[in-house]
């Protein structure tokens, strides 16, 4: 059985699941880098990528164009951001809350716009949605193993690569991207020189959820081909929890992603070996706690007495 | 003369209060009323859908019951979050204690075999231990690691639910059952009807307890008073000398206890087996009720009632007519969003306060004058 | 030569809780001088140069610059009319690097992106021309306070600033720091800028500043050239002036030692600089011993240390005997301990607390107010409508939110709390800044009241008048140095306190060790 599992995790299929299962964790992963970047971070990145999953199914089906499914989905996603602007920066509304609230809404009026569309509460599969293709890469696909592994896979998954160069070029060489930081970091010395921070934050969420939405859509016209009540399943908060692991640093978010992925593959292969699915299905999980852990103690600096306190955001992530 | 003059003048601290209240009130009725219009614009008979929305849980006995039945786990999640946010640790794991603590009930009622009355406490007791730990993890990664408790606290609902999925479906499963389910309570342990023709169980009365007993500790005893302050401002607790970690870890380790003993209420109350193949909702649904409350135990059972109300009315109307019972979620997030927006009536209070101010000045003129 | 380039004529602040910071000021300065505005805390000094930069709406009086009025509405405008501040607490974003900082709000593009070569460029020119030398590549994070100092000082000068104002700029650098930083601005006059000089630090400002104007109360009380003024002319200008002895109290009766604070160095969170150096005193039974001082010399920290709100010091610390450091603060506190923290906000209440709720916290725990398993809600309400009573709080009730009050009532609040608890050691910190007349009075009174009962009183304040009025004995802090002490507080005078609070003069250390004297 060991020799099974092993064989399993060592070969192309399984190097080639992973990349697969990353692809949404890194859009969110990415999309959250961005917003902790320009101090936005939040919790509604599931509600988002939900809202996108269904937007692009419906948007797909009743136009019969794929790009027009990406719109809605993008719209879809970027909306569920862009309330959390309003409430959070012009209601001034707890982050958190508001965080659960849209994510509530996004889970129950996904199911109930699913059920007045086609009638079901599970799935969207009578709905006639469209997918993004697999592509295979020139070249690439005829090296031998690694071809296998890195060719093939959805359009939407090489973006997400594409999104890491991205994200990386618009934080750190872009104009945007140094006020983005700048009103992250220190909003007054931001505004002293001019800066409208209201407007850079709704800014990033923007980018941010069009990132995240990317996944989403990946989710429902990619990963599979139709849209499951709450599909998203707790990607929006591994997402975070990679950023956080990658220290908001577009490369090691990367890898960070990766390893959140790879733990997910391999529930996915041990679920099929004789071991208690659960226990495997938890894996992502627990991954996650320990890398929540990791980062926490990595970052921890010795202080004794109540200045430790000041430092404690209590309604922080 | 002052007095009766006073008497007309409403404080500042009164109109507080007012405002706060009015704020809940009104993110209700804005809620319902987008609920209603989102009926009337979808269902082909709207007027048939909005009456057994409004009056169908108090059309049967039945009905009324499913209403106290879908209140009575949200007393003790309401509560649960009502102390863990009271302390502003926004850990969420309520929703994977409740499961869990179904779990630790399912234990005490298929493992044990005891007397009435002592099985269902054991049962309860193990059901609090077991939501218990499920907060106890992000609480504890907190304090020791400085890990904040929203992401951690969501990967344990995760965790929770493979926890009592695989011990469930590997340990104590019922393969007679047909289903993934355990085996069937014993009837020691199954908590009593007590109104005949319904499924309403004595684990509201339970609940209700739970309600008073919560708010006399969080309103009434040291120990509440600490989560409090704490809550409200860390670093005056810090300098007036509280143990803080030991208040943070405390008022979570409650909470997870409640959250835990709601889900044993249930199982045992409401089925005669655990047959849940996910997370419930019930925590998050005990968020919303905690939210509603002001984080109060003793307004809990009206928030929980409010509810369980709108969620056998959304129920109703899903089975009679065309809207599904999702609904729900749909009032539910918006009432969490207006309570929570610090701004909204923001405007409308803070004139209010300047003519209250303006007429305080009013009248000390008048009575220096005097 | 002395051409005006900007002057503020009859500038008039009110507060909106009616507090006057500026009455009719005049200020006006000349092209390339280097002008000193100096006065004690709380004179105006801030809120005039906010006036300037744009911070803050004048009531009255209006800004010209080069003869001609301006609206200064917001900093922005203050910039481009060519006015830069450096703040005390730096206006920089600590990940990004020097030039990213120089050119924030206005950065360079090349094809659509950043241009960090050009941003350096920019960077290195404004460098070279002012005479500064930076690293146009180096994190700002990774940077020494004197440094980054200097790029917010380039900052501004980037932008084209051709009057700029640095508050309190040597209040966070070592003397080498301090050095460098005078031949920089040195430099930048003979460049033909104007910089105006916010410091309590004389000796700084006879070597640096060209004229000197000095605030008092809200008003400016002169302006001179500083060649023609001595430094002790100066101290007495601005703090000179007959202490209001409004205070009746007799001669103290020292008794135990209660405070014991021995040899304790602490090294500031945010600069190289000792905030802490070797301080030892004592405080006995029966006297109010007080800390006169500048803000910032070192009081915050020593005031935390004692009250165990941070235990991060070298050397000792007893509080009647019980060493501090290895004691929670509830232990400090049943040990004797009471302690008005200077920032009433974040620290002495619970704004969102009702009144009670603020009186009970530090012992609400106590046998004495338990009734089975709960609060005795009836003797905390009694409790606290005695206390409202004596110490005269005037609000709706016990269980008004304390955030509705005024601040003199609040502080009324925390001092009914830390007045009541039967303490042996207070340690009062700013116990009576923002808040009314009468409210100050009836502190300072109740201060003395308690002396008299026989508890010991540590004493800091930035208010002389207060100092003076309530200590039996005083020191005088400077640099995180007792830089004086005076056994009796009444011998000295404030002339002779101004000259060592500003810098002027330090006592040997066989005259400060007799603080510390255990006898």
């Amino acid at each position: 059985m060991n020799n099974n599992i092993l064989s399993a995790i060592f070969s192309a299929e399984f190097a080639y699941s992973v990349i697969r299962v990353t692809t949404p964790l890194l859009f969110c992963a990415l999309a959250a880098l961005v917003c902790n970047r320009g101090g936005v971070l939040n919790i509604a990145f599931e509600g988002c990528m939900l809202t996108a999953a269904f937007c692009g199914v419906v948007g797909s089906a009743y136009s019969q164009n794929l790009f027009v499914g990406l719109l809605a989905g993008l719209a879809g996603g970027i909306g569920i951001m862009m309330l959390m602007g309003y409430f959070n920066l012009i209601l001034n509304a707890n982050v958190v809350l508001t965080g659960i609230a849209l994510n509530t809404f996004a889970s129950g009026g996904t199911v109930f716009a699913l059920y007045i569309l086609c009638n079901d509460k599970g799935l969207s599969t009578s709905l006639q949605s469209l997918a993004f293709p697999n592509v295979n890469i020139p070249l690439i696909q005829d090296v031998p193993v690694l071809g296998k592994i890195l060719s093939g896979h959805n359009v939407l998954t090489y973006v997400s690569v594409l999104c890491v160069f991205l994200v990386y070029l618009l934080i750190f060489k872009t104009p945007l991207g140094l006020r983005i930081r700048a009103v992250g970091e220190n909003p007054s010395a931001a505004s002293s020189v001019g800066i409208n921070v209201t407007r850079t934050k709704f800014t990033t969420l923007f980018i941010g959820g069009l990132i995240a939405s990317l996944g989403g859509v990946y989710m429902s016209m990619g990963y599979l081909t139709w849209f499951g009540r709450d599909m998203v399943a707790g990607r929006g908060f591994i997402g975070i929890a990679a950023q956080n692991l990658g220290n908001a640093a577009p490369m090691a978010t990367f890898i960070a992603a990766l390893f959140f992925g790879f733990a997910n593959a391999l529930s996915n292969v041990l679920q099929t070996q004789n071991i208690p699915s659960e226990a495997v299905q938890a894996i992502p999980y627990v991954a996650t706690l320990i890398g929540l852990v990791a980062y926490s103690s990595s970052t921890r600096k010795k202080k004794t007495g109540i200045k430790q306190l000041k430092r404690r955001v209590p309604d922080g992530l | 003369m002052t007095k009766s003059v006073s008497k007309s003048i409403k404080t500042p601290k009164e109109v507080e209060r007012e405002f706060d209240i009015l704020r809940v009130l009104l993110g209700m009725t804005i809620a319902l009323c987008i609920a209603f219009l989102i009926i009337l614009l979808i269902s082909k008979d709207p007027l048939g859908a909005l009456k057994s929305f409004v009056i169908g849980p108090l059309s049967t006995l039945r009905r009324m019951g499913n209403v106290v039945e879908a209140m009575t786990p949200l007393l003790f999640t309401g509560v649960a979050v009502c102390f863990i946010f009271s302390a502003n640790q926004t850990n969420m794991a309520v929703e994977g204690g409740f499961l869990l603590g179904a779990l630790g009930a399912t234990i005490g009622a298929t493992v044990f075999h005891l007397p009435p009355v002592i099985h269902p406490l054991v049962c309860l007791l193990l059901g609090g231990l077991f939501g218990a730990f499920a907060c106890y993890v992000p609480a504890l990664l907190y304090v020791k690691f400085n890990s904040k408790p929203v992401v951690s606290s969501l990967m344990m609902n995760y965790i929770c639910m493979y926890i009592a999925l695989g011990i469930i479906n590997h340990v104590i499963r019922d393969p007679g059952a047909g289903f993934p389910a355990s085996y069937t309570f014993d009837e020691t342990a199954q908590l009593a009807r007590v109104l005949k023709g319904t499924h309403v169980h004595a684990g509201i009365f339970v609940g209700l307890v739970v309600v008073l007993v919560g708010y006399l500790y969080l309103y009434r005893s040291r120990k509440g008073y600490e989560i409090r302050m704490v809550g409200k401002n860390v670093n005056f607790a810090a300098y007036s000398g509280m143990p803080v970690n030991k208040v943070l870890m405390n008022s979570q380790l409650i909470g997870g206890f409640l959250a835990g003993m709601g889900g044993a209420v249930e199982v045992l109350g409401m089925y005669t087996r655990f047959q849940y193949q996910g997370l419930t909702g019930h925590g998050f649904d005990g968020i919303l009720v905690g939210i509603i409350a002001g984080y109060n135990p003793a307004i809990v059972p009206l928030a929980a009632l409010f509810l369980g109300y709108i969620r056998v009315g959304a129920d109703v109307m899903s089975r009679m007519n065309d809207i599904p019972i999702e609904l729900v979620s749909i009032i539910q997030s918006i009432i969490i969003v207006l309570v929570v927006a610090e701004r909204f009536l923001y405007k409308q209070k803070h004139r209010k306060l300047v003519e209250v101010a303006h007429k305080e000045l009013a009248r000390e003129e008048v009575a220096a004058n005097e | 030569m002395d051409t005006v380039v900007l002057s503020m004529e009859n500038i008039t602040k009110v507060y909106s809780n009616g507090f006057v910071a500026n009455k009719n000021v005049n200020f006006s300065v000349n092209e390339g001088e280097i002008h000193a505005l100096v006065g004690e805390n709380g004179a105006g000094k801030s809120t005039l140069m906010k006036v300037l930069f744009g911070v803050e709406k004048p009531d009255e009086g209006h800004i010209l610059l080069h003869g001609k009025e301006i609206h200064i509405d917001n900093p922005i405008v203050a910039i481009k009319s060519g006015i830069g501040m450096v703040h005390q607490h730096f206006m920089l974003v600590p990940s990004l690097t020097v030039a990213e900082n120089m050119v924030l709000g206005m950065e360079p593009k090349k094809k659509g992106l950043f241009s960090m070569e050009q941003a350096v460029k920019i960077t290195e020119e404004a460098a070279t021309k002012f005479h500064f030398q930076v690293d146009a590549t180096a994190r700002i994070e990774d940077l020494s306070v004197g440094k980054k100092q200097k790029i917010e000082i380039l900052k501004a000068l980037v932008r084209g600033a051709r009057i700029l104002i640095l508050d309190e700029p040597t209040a966070v650098l070592t003397p080498q720091e301090t050095k460098e930083l005078f031949v920089e601005l040195k430099n930048l006059r003979d460049e033909g800028l104007t910089v105006i000089f916010i410091s309590h630090k004389l000796n700084e400002v006879t070597e640096l500043c060209d004229r000197i104007t000095v605030m008092r109360a809200g008003r400016t009380i002169g302006v001179q050239e500083v060649r023609n003024v001595s430094e002790s002319d100066i101290s007495r200008k601005m703090i000179g002036r007959d202490v209001q002895l409004n205070i009746q109290k007799s001669r103290a009766k020292p008794g135990d030692i209660v405070l014991n604070v021995k040899n304790v160095t602490k090294y500031s969170r945010t600069s190289a600089k000792k905030a802490l150096d070797g301080i030892s005193l004592r405080v006995r039974r029966g006297e109010i011993l007080g800390i006169a001082g500048v803000e910032g010399n070192g009081q915050t920290e020593l005031s935390e240390s004692i009250t165990g709100m941070d235990k991060e010091f070298e050397g000792s610390i007893q509080i009647g005997g019980m060493d501090v450091k290895n004691h929670s603060i509830r232990q400090a506190r049943e040990h004797g301990l009471a302690h008005i923290s200077e920032d009433r906000i974040t620290y002495g209440i619970v704004g969102d607390g009702s009144i009670e709720e603020n009186i009970i916290s530090d012992r609400y725990y106590k046998p004495d107010f338990q009734k089975g398993p709960l609060l005795d809600l009836r003797k905390i309400d009694k409790l606290a409508d005695e206390l409202i009573g004596r110490f005269d709080i005037k609000c709706d009730g016990r269980d008004q939110p304390i955030k509705m009050l005024s601040g003199g009532n609040m502080q009324k609040v925390v001092v009914a709390r830390e007045f009541t608890s039967g303490s042996s050691l207070i340690v009062a910190n700013q116990p009576t800044r923002g808040i009314d007349v009468g409210a100050s009075e009836f502190i300072r009174n109740k201060l003395v009241e308690l002396r008299d009962q026989g508890a010991g009183v540590l004493l800091i304040s930035a208010d002389l008048n207060e100092v003076m009025e309530l200590s039996d004995s005083l020191i005088v802090m400077s640099d995180g140095k007792i830089a004086a002490y005076f056994e009796d507080a009444a011998a000295v005078s404030t002339d002779e306190l101004g000259e060592y609070m500003l810098g002027i003069r330090t006592m040997t250390p066989d005259k400060i060790r007799r603080v510390a004297d255990n006898d």
